[in-house]
């Protein structure tokens, strides 16, 4: 799903460009008081424009008409970075569009595979509809697996080529509408209604309809709104105290509505207004580029604020299964013996442990897995009762299996236990490691260390995220013997052993009633209420209905260390608007300088002294600072679009360098800018 | 500037601090209800006074009720002032019999002295009696300057405390701050002002015959008080000779003390701490100076203390600090550099010797000298003072705009006892934001998440300021009434106003007296700019305050941004300074700023 969308797309350009033109209507500038400002300062001088055209004007027409068309200007270019923004979702929205079209639907009466079959459109389903799905049918809609297997194609969802496995019960009985059944069929439940979809949320999300303004941004807002009013009275306020001026001194003229609207213009924070609303878009797009959808805007925000990320100890820090490392033989047998024995009884063993256990025999001890039959060997699969399995030999029984039921299987015939067997074992589970023993017959031969995996390079990233101020928390069913192994090889900060549902969720309200923000990541029904609980939760793609509901935002990679990636476009979100706030206010010390002696020296010519600029005449300052206040928007939408960069540092460091280059940069930028515009202006004799 | 007015700037605030320390400790222990040395005197009447009140001091109040209660209280108190100086011709201690006060003069009065502004439209020994400038305007600045403390009390109880709705008890932390801090400190300096010479009487006026009768020229009116011109057209002048001076009286040491102390600045004179009897010596000079900074100063650390956290008192000390010291060394050189208009009447205003320091004497009083003067206006208006031992409106033009400046910050660095601290944090939460903002994170302090519920209530306590001061000013500068009251035209005219209404507009107090303030218009437009700047500040600051109290608290990260980084305050400093530029900057420019380069450009060389 994640298409790649170029910054500068010229199909986006040419809609956003159309765009920018249709969202100058009332009703959509309202929606953003500081543009609103603008829009109605903007119909101001139009007026006036209008009245110097025709009539006898404050100022000349060709002064009022440049100040004017760069105020739409203005406008057009805040639109056109929010047209942009919508424009990457609106590419995005088409892709998953094709995907949801008017299908034909077997509709069963019963669930079974047996019952009548009703073909009717996938308009008509409606929740609690049963439907079957055969081999290459699209699924119609959302719903949940009752009965079948079957291999499923994601791909218009997630992106992903290779099809997945969907079955009844289990972790992977949900299904989405949009996708299609590849082989063998599944009888499914239909769990959404047409239009409430998956799809059409991921639809409207993506497009951008449905977002809603974040709590950060409602208080920037506000932030903002607060200083166009500052700077509106400002602005007003000098034309009460041009006229005093004038009237005292007796000389020069008051100071022209129109150049009152601009110096107001260009002091509200435009730059930043503008620009809002394409930062936020940006942010929900950066994460459907990381194939993540946010069901809430507020989820991505919070990403950017937690402190403390839960995460399950199976497939995120460790691989998924644990893998034999090492044979340690009894005393009295070499360890080629225990390999061989070993190997024999694992031979037929699907489960990834006893893979693992031929895969070590061979690279380590040269030796090659031998055919079944030539070896006429049975096998003994593992049972919950014997807690053992293994393989008969002609003359042989090899067994392996946790130490007290080997221990058992020999008493039974009359063998010991070997007092150094058990010490390895202890000293094996201590490492955080599984033991299993391997005996033939009475005889004990040794035994076989499981160990978990950490992942590559994921205790790296933990000291990242160390520094970013996050800290995490490793969440394991096992003992807390083996949880502390595992913990301290993965550098987490933190591990909870024996984790139940139930104690999962208290210890994220615990969390919570500290103060912290929690993170955490899952897939299966038991995980739905702690991820309902926490503050940012990734549900994975895979995972099952319920918990696909619980969280606020969705995998479609289904890889919880993803939540790492989550949280840096988080605060990139935050951080952008922090940056692009702080240069559009110190924009305004330039802007002072440019205008005020412009708009007062005819009064006090001893003012002049202020335009340090040196900048050709009035009306050229006034009109530069107008244009330099509508091209830094048009200059800042691809860092609007792409976001500040974020690096893992801590948050002095960062607030440092953002300082610098925002703060700074802010206060310095526009003197560079409004000059040369200025020896534009004057160069092409518009002075 | 000589090495004396180096060393008397290093030595002010060196004992500042050296007092200022031990004051936060003991505020912050008086306003937690622990033990602070003085139980054993102060304690039983405390209880005497909440026994009789009917006040149960243990009741918590939620910020609505804290608000409540307070206004309701100042309104109390502003009726109060506002009766007494209207029945002032019928009650006692009123020796030179001055009559009822006029009813507009009396609201601006009132309302000044709750406000804790303590504007003076009148001449406090011309028109006051005894018992007013004790009961209503003595007493008033005991209270508006405990309920500024109380304010800030309450707004650090609502960042130190967690998922309450309590903000302690007003009529308690008003009382504990007028019995433990404000009466003790107020009685031992009033003490030492009497052994300097201040004096503390009821006597009437006194007449002393001048030694030598001086003799003047003042042009001469008709009967019915049209000056009289003769045949060209110029006015006759009569002689006249004066052979003896009349000496005001009164209680006022009591007066300064609490005047200094509690930021209000009102004096007992008509020019306040430039009279003799209000500021008699050099000494009295430096610890007038001292008690206008001490309770504010030291409110920093009590700040620190209370929310268990000294640094953080620290560094908004550190960030006023940094503010204050460049903006007192320019208004300093400049009086210091002396007008070039008297240079150009030959007046010599150059350093001839440390106790001859030259510069712009005008308005200043010789036994204070340059240095001692600035200083004492900056102080004056960086906080809410309002006391003056010099007369702004004769500043050189920068020299004047540093103490406007001053004010036009919102008056938080130092500020008012209380107020300026909880004006400092409202812009330490603008800062707090904008930084949260550019590390990616929902901005906090001090573990207090800023949400857009702080950001509304922080924005309108900013915002309030800079709204009433330049829409006053614009109006006076458009009407006649505005205009007329005006001493010198052009751009000084447009200081005279400005300044007016700023300090009205920052219940400073000060003035640049060059504009006649006792008239309807400025009378009521300032008492309304005064009431608004009071108490609508007051609402956003307690609405903070409540939010903030029931929040839970963050626990401390490398991701959370500290407050008290030599970073964070150079950014308080810019947001503090780029707020108060970006709305004051054009306003200035045509006022002093203009101003100075006019008077350089036509007398400079």
């Amino acid at each position: 799903m994640a298409t790649k969308v170029k910054l500068w797309d010229t199909g986006i350009l040419k809609l956003a460009m159309r765009d920018s033109f249709l969202k100058l209507s009332p009703r959509n500038q309202i929606r953003n008081p500081i543009m609103f400002t603008v829009y109605i300062a903007s119909i101001l001088t139009s007026a006036l424009f209008i009245q110097a055209l025709f009539w006898h004007g404050e100022a000349p027409a060709k002064f009022i008409f440049s100040i004017t068309l760069w105020l739409w200007f203005t406008l057009l270019f805040a639109n056109f970075s929010e047209a942009m923004a919508e424009g990457r979702g609106k590419a995005q929205a088409q892709s998953l569009r094709r995907a949801r079209r008017e299908i034909q639907v077997k509709k069963l009466t019963e669930p079974s595979q047996k019952s009548k079959v009703l073909l009717l459109k996938s308009a008509d389903l409606h929740v609690g509809d049963v439907v079957l799905v055969e081999a290459g049918d699209f699924i119609p809609s959302d719903g949940e697996v009752i009965d079948g297997i079957a291999s499923v194609n994601e791909s218009a969802i997630t992106g992903e080529s290779a099809p997945v496995i969907r079955e009844s019960g289990g972790d992977r009985s949900a299904v989405t509408g949009g996708t299609q059944v590849i082989s063998d069929w599944l009888i499914i439940r239909i769990t959404s209604n047409p239009g409430e979809t998956f799809l059409d949320r991921m639809i409207a999300l993506v497009e951008g309809s449905k977002r809603q303004k974040t709590p950060n941004e409602l208080a920037l807002t506000i932030l903002l709104a607060a200083l166009t009013i500052v700077f509106l009275l400002v602005c007003s306020t000098l034309l009460p105290f041009s006229i005093y001026s004038v009237s005292t001194v007796v000389s020069g003229k008051v100071v022209t509505i129109t150049v009152l609207v601009a110096l107001f213009v260009c002091l509200a924070p435009t730059t930043i207004g503008g620009l809002l609303s394409a930062i936020g878009i940006a942010g929900m797009d950066r994460m459907i580029q990381a194939n993540v959808i946010a069901l809430s805007g507020r989820a991505v925000e919070a990403a950017g604020d937690i402190d403390i990320l839960l995460l399950d100890k199976t497939g995120t820090i460790t691989l998924g299964n644990r893998q034999a490392t090492e044979f340690i033989p009894a005393n009295n047998v070499s360890v080629e013996i225990l390999a061989d024995a070993a190997q024999l009884a694992s031979l037929v063993d699907e489960t990834p442990e006893g893979r693992s256990i031929v895969v070590l025999a061979k690279e380590k001890y040269g030796l090659r897995a031998r055919d079944i039959h030539t070896i006429s060997a049975t096998f003994i699969p593992f049972t919950a009762e014997t807690r053992m399995s293994g393989a008969n030999l002609p003359g042989r029984q090899i067994r392996k299996g946790a130490s007290d039921a080997v221990e058992d299987y020999v008493k039974e015939r009359g063998g010991i236990f070997p007092d150094s067997v058990k010490n390895t074992v202890d000293v094996v589970s201590r490492k955080g490691g599984t033991a299993l023993v391997v005996a033939e017959g009475k005889n004990v031969l040794g035994v076989i260390h499981l160990k978990d995996i950490v992942k590559g390079g994921i205790r790296e990233r933990f000291a990242e995220l160390r520094q970013m101020g996050i800290r995490t928390i490793m969440i394991t069913g096992d003992n807390q013997l083996t949880a502390a192994a595992i913990a301290a090889e993965a550098g987490v900060d933190d591990f909870m052993a024996k984790a139940k549902p139930e104690s999962k969720l208290a210890f994220i309200r615990q969390l919570q009633a500290e103060g912290h923000l929690v993170a955490m990541a899952g897939d299966g029904t038991n995980d739905a209420p702690a991820l309902a609980q926490a503050d940012v939760a990734v549900a994975m793609n895979t995972g099952t209905q319920a918990a696909r509901e619980a969280g606020n935002l969705l995998d479609l990679d289904s890889n919880p260390t993803k939540l790492i990636e989550v949280v840096e476009i988080g605060k990139q979100l935050l951080m952008t608007r922090g940056a692009i706030t702080t240069f559009s206010i110190t924009n305004d010390v330039a802007k002072y300088f440019a205008i005020l002696p412009a708009a007062f020296s005819n009064t006090y010519p001893a003012l002049n002294i202020l335009n340090i600029m040196h900048l050709e005449t009035p009306q050229s300052a006034i009109l530069s600072a107008v244009i330099f206040n509508a091209l830094i928007i048009i200059f800042l939408i691809p860092l609007a679009l792409s976001g500040v960069q974020y690096r893992r540092v801590s948050a002095t460091q960062l607030l440092r360098k953002n300082v610098l280059i925002y703060g700074l940069g802010g206060l310095i930028a526009p003197f560079v800018g409004i000059k040369i515009i200025d020896l534009l202006l004057a160069a092409l004799n518009f002075t | 500037m000589t090495g004396n007015g180096f060393f008397q700037i290093g030595l002010s605030f060196f004992i500042l601090l050296i007092l200022a320390k031990p004051l936060g400790w003991y505020m912050a222990q008086v306003y937690e209800n622990k033990s602070c040395g003085l139980n054993t005197i102060i304690s039983p009447v405390e209880q005497l006074f909440y026994r009789l009140c009917g006040i149960d001091p243990k009741h918590e109040m939620d910020w609505k009720n804290y608000l409540s209660t307070m206004l309701l209280f100042n309104l109390f108190g502003l009726l109060a002032v506002y009766a007494i100086q209207r029945f002032q011709a019928y009650l006692p201690l009123n020796p030179q019999s001055f009559p009822s006060v006029d009813p507009k003069l009396a609201f601006n009065t009132a309302t000044s002295f709750a406000s804790n502004t303590n504007w003076q439209a009148y001449g406090g020994e011309t028109t006051m009696s005894y018992l007013t400038q004790m009961l209503a305007l003595t007493v008033q600045n005991f209270l508006s300057a405990a309920t500024g403390m109380s304010l800030l009390v309450a707004l650090i109880r609502g960042i130190a405390r967690r998922e309450t709705k309590n903000l302690g008890n007003f009529w308690a932390d008003t009382v504990r701050g007028i019995l433990y801090i404000l009466i003790p400190l107020s009685f031992i300096f009033a003490l030492i002002l009497v052994s300097q010479g201040v004096i503390q009487n009821f006597n009437s006026n006194q007449k002393v015959s001048l030694i030598q009768p001086i003799h003047y020229q003042q042009p001469a009116n008709d009967s019915t008080g049209q000056p009289l011109k003769d045949s060209n057209n110029n006015p006759i002048l009569e002689t006249k000779e004066l052979t003896e001076q009349t000496i005001p009286m009164g209680p006022v040491a009591s007066q300064v003390a609490i005047k200094q102390i509690g930021s209000n600045g009102g004096g007992f004179f008509n020019t306040n701490s430039a009279h003799p009897f209000e500021n008699p010596t050099p000494v009295t000079n430096f610890l007038e100076l001292l008690t206008i900074l001490l309770i504010p100063v030291a409110l920093c650390f009590s700040f620190g203390v209370m929310i268990n956290d000294k640094r953080q008192g620290w560094a908004i000390l550190l960030a006023m600090f940094i503010i204050f010291i460049p903006f007192m060394t320019l208004a300093v050189v400049s009086e210091q550099n002396g007008n070039p208009a008297l240079t150009s009447m030959g007046i010599d205003q150059t350093v001839q010797q440390d106790l001859h320091a030259g510069g712009n004497m005008e308005g200043k009083e010789t036994r204070f000298g340059i240095v001692n003067s600035v200083l004492w206006a900056v102080s004056t208006t960086a906080t809410s003072n309002g006391s003056v031992n010099s007369m702004h409106d004769s500043l050189t033009p920068l020299g004047g705009l540093v103490p406007m400046w001053m004010m036009h910050l919102g008056e938080v660095i130092f500020g008012g006892v209380g107020s300026g601290l909880y004006g400092m944090l409202m812009l330490v939460i603008i800062t707090v934001f904008v930084a949260g903002l550019m590390v990616g994170r929902t901005p906090e302090y001090l573990g207090k998440k800023i949400e857009p519920y702080e950001m509304k209530m922080a924005s309108i306590s900013v915002l309030i300021m800079p709204l009433i001061v330049l829409l006053f000013t614009a109006i006076g500068t458009v009407t006649t009434s505005g205009i007329s009251s005006i001493a010198n035209p052009g751009a000084h005219g447009f200081s005279e106003i400005l300044y007016a209404f700023t300090s009205m507009g920052n219940n400073n107090g000060s003035a640049f007296a060059g504009l006649n303030a006792n008239t309807s218009f400025y009378n009521v437009i300032g008492g309304i700019g005064m009431l608004i700047a009071r108490y609508w500040i007051a609402i956003p600051t307690l609405a903070i305050a409540g939010s903030l109290a029931q929040k839970k608290t963050i626990p401390f990260s490398a991701g959370t941004l500290p407050t008290h980084t030599p970073l964070f305050i150079t950014l308080l400093i810019g947001v503090t300074i780029i707020v108060g530029a970006l709305s004051f900057f054009p306003a200035l420019a045509l006022g002093p700023i203009v101003e100075q380069l006019m008077l350089w450009e036509q007398y400079g060389n």
